[in-house]
């Protein structure tokens, strides 16, 4: 039985490979993979935003193609991050702050190409376990979730926000808070179940309410700008160029290193279904390694584990963060939530019949994982030079260049002028918010899924009756509920354990 | 606001609290004008914005009341930005704000142009031939890509009609 699942599946993947593999979709691969890494290198656009400013660039493409090279922007900028934290000792994404660590004191010891080829091999193998789990998990998760119905959906989506508020780094209240906002913002406009509008305040602008899109932009590409400014940059970088023996060298030297890795995969993996996203995940995962290391004072230093750590786990989080959002339509991280947006727009409902009615693109999306991670590691080997030489490119001209691309995808999102004020006004809250450490993915996610999560809430209350039993009485909806309440009082757990010792 | 050469941590922490009381404010008048009752067959339109409004409001009236707390112990040492950063951002943030307001006036295209070129003049002491250059090569690339190559049309102005677009 469960061979013969696994014989489907496989199939379905080579039906997936046959999909990838045409001309056309490779052409898009390698353009997503160069636009991604170059995304990862400059300051202010990352994974997220710059997804979200070349999605209507899509619109006129095929759903299967766009997503093949919306991923692998994706993938690419996953990449990129690590270049910009070795050799600059400035992380270009979020989720590589860690690789800083011990990645640029690698450099400035003169193993820059040794601890780039690990970064680039450990994000490869974080992928590839992640996209494997994705392949034979997934359409379990999709089967599994076709008995879902809106009860189950509310839990789920409980859950989700639930889980950010336990697992969140940042203070619990503030997490509260940065996430209530984004469900205030979802509210606003046309009300989809009564037709009443909420919260325009007679505006006509705000009929149709605010786009993540925007602020995706605004929060992540402005914010960025602005706090990139501040701190005065002048890009002084170490010479990135790797030897094939440099490679061969490193590559012999990391099988040693299996168990950290193995760790890194988990914990990238887990963090990645459940919406914690790359940046927690790399930070545990980096944590982790350091606690268990036998000699822990190395690390900051110039650990190569410190490298691989949490560049594995960053890269797992951020391929697995596509699994739910592919079955059950809920994104694990913000730019899972950029794509499941553009998915939307392409006419395709995420969610467990995705897989079964658009056979074609989830399984050429899956392909593509691969594929475009192969790609993604011999692109970054080989063209590390080039990408340190646009570091050099002085700030004065990235900037407003970045501005101006920014501006121009706040526009193109509805063809609206005042999208680019809200953007603005966006960009100023991200540069307050990030120094505040209010957290912004939980308001990115909440303003996505507002919307889906209210909906469903009053499905299920058309259901029961206005009874809000429906949510624990079968046993499918009250697990995940369950599960809901208790990491919603993790931190308090936290709290308790402490008090109760001291 | 300020104490020697940069801006508290504490005040800002304030000036964010209150804009999120301002924001829970909006959010709980509409939902009460739009009905935040548990009608016959589930919530009203203004049942769940009524509670996001009041959670909203109660964190942060916890974060003031945790920040007027740790006012006497913090005593403005906590730093949110030095003054020299901070106008090294305002001399961000301006232009861009005169470049969003520009594009209205100007097109897009214009607006870039000038912005680029103005910023590189100005921040890094390009000479202006280098500048425009820049500015219009970026203004040229975006024309192409998107009016010409995947025909999304970007917001024009008088030049762009005077040109015949």
């Amino acid at each position: 039985m469960v061979g013969l699942l696994i014989m489907e599946e496989l199939n379905n993947l080579f039906q997936g490979f046959a999909v990838a593999l045409t001309l056309p979709n490779i052409g898009f691969m390698f353009i997503g993979i160069f636009l991604g890494v170059l995304i990862g290198v400059l300051p202010g656009l990352g994974g997220a935003n710059g997804v979200a400013i070349l999605l209507p660039l899509t619109f006129g493409m095929s759903p299967t193609s766009a997503i093949i090279m919306l991923s692998c922007i994706y993938w690419g900028a996953l990449f990129g991050g690590a270049i910009t934290s070795i050799l600059f000792n400035i992380p270009g994404e979020p989720w590589s702050v860690a690789t800083t660590f011990d990645g640029y004191p690698m450099a400035q010891k003169g193993k820059a190409a040794k601890a780039l080829t690990a970064a680039f091999t450990s994000s490869f193998v974080g992928a590839l376990v992640a996209v494997l789990m994705v392949t034979f998990l997934a359409p379990v998760v999709a089967k599994f979730a076709l008995n879902f119905g809106p009860p189950e959906f509310f839990a789920v989506q409980l859950l989700t926000f639930a889980s950010f508020i336990g697992m969140s780094k940042e203070s619990p209240v503030k997490t509260l808070m940065a996430m209530m906002l984004g469900f205030a913002l979802a509210a606003v406009g046309l009300d989809s179940v009564t037709g009443t509008l909420r919260m325009t305040y007679g505006q006509e602008s705000l009929l149709k309410g605010f786009d993540f899109l925007v602020a995706v932009i605004g929060l992540f590409g402005i914010g960025e700008i602005l706090l990139t400014m501040e701190e005065g940059l002048a890009f002084k970088g170490h010479k990135g160029r790797i030897s094939l023996k440099d490679v061969v060298d490193t590559w012999k030297e990391l099988p040693k290193y299996w168990a950290t890795s193995l760790r890194a995969c988990l914990i990238g993996c887990w963090m990645g279904i459940t919406p914690g996203g790359a940046t927690p995940a790399s930070f545990m995962s980096y944590g982790t390694a350091k606690r268990i290391s036998k000699h822990p004072e190395e690390f900051g230093k110039g650990a190569i584990e410190g490298v691989i750590a949490p560049e594995t786990a960053a890269h797992a989080a951020g391929t697995s963060a596509l699994l739910p959002m592919l079955t059950l339509g809920i994104p694990g991280s913000p730019t899972a939530a950029v794509l499941l947006g553009g998915l939307l727009i392409w006419g395709l409902q995420p969610g467990p019949l995705l897989f079964t009615e658009q056979k074609d693109f989830v399984w050429g999306l899956i392909a593509s994982m691969y594929l475009g991670n192969i790609v993604g590691l011999i692109v970054v080997l080989t063209t590390v030079p080039w990408w340190a030489a646009i570091l050099r490119i002085p700030f004065s001209i990235i900037a407003p260049v970045i501005v101006v691309i920014c501006a121009v995808g706040a526009y193109t999102v509805h063809n609206s002028l005042q999208d680019v004020v809200l953007m603005l006004i966006f960009g100023l809250m991200g540069y307050a918010f990030k120094k505040l450490k209010y957290p912004m993915a939980p308001l990115v996610l909440a303003l996505v899924l507002g919307d889906m999560a209210e909906t469903s809430f009053r499905q299920s209350m058309l259901i029961s009756k206005g009874s809000l039993g429906i949510f624990v009485i079968t046993p499918l909806a009250g697990t995940i509920t369950c599960l809901a309440i208790v990491m919603l009082l993790w931190p308090l757990l936290g709290h308790m354990k402490k008090l109760s010792r001291g | 606001m300020k104490s020697g050469s940069h801006l508290q941590m504490r005040w800002i922490e304030l000036l964010v609290a209150a804009c999120f009381v301002a924001v829970s404010l909006l959010v709980i008048t509409d939902s009460i004008r739009v009905g935040n009752a548990w009608g016959s067959d589930g919530p009203e339109p203004g049942y769940f914005p009524f509670y996001i409004g009041c959670l909203l409001m109660g964190g942060a009236a916890w974060v003031i009341l945790q920040t007027l707390l740790a006012w006497k112990h913090d005593d403005g040492k906590e730093v949110f930005a030095e003054e020299h950063e901070f106008n090294l951002m305002l001399l961000m943030l301006m232009p861009t704000s005169v470049f969003v307001a520009a594009i209205f006036v100007l097109g897009i295209y214009l607006a870039s142009l000038i912005f680029v070129a103005a910023f590189m003049a100005w921040q890094g002491k390009y000479s202006y031939f280098k500048s425009i250059t820049v500015g219009a090569g970026i203004s040229a690339a975006l024309f192409l890509l998107f009016e010409i190559w995947f025909l999304l049309p970007l917001p024009k102005g008088f030049i762009e009609t005077w040109l015949g677009y």
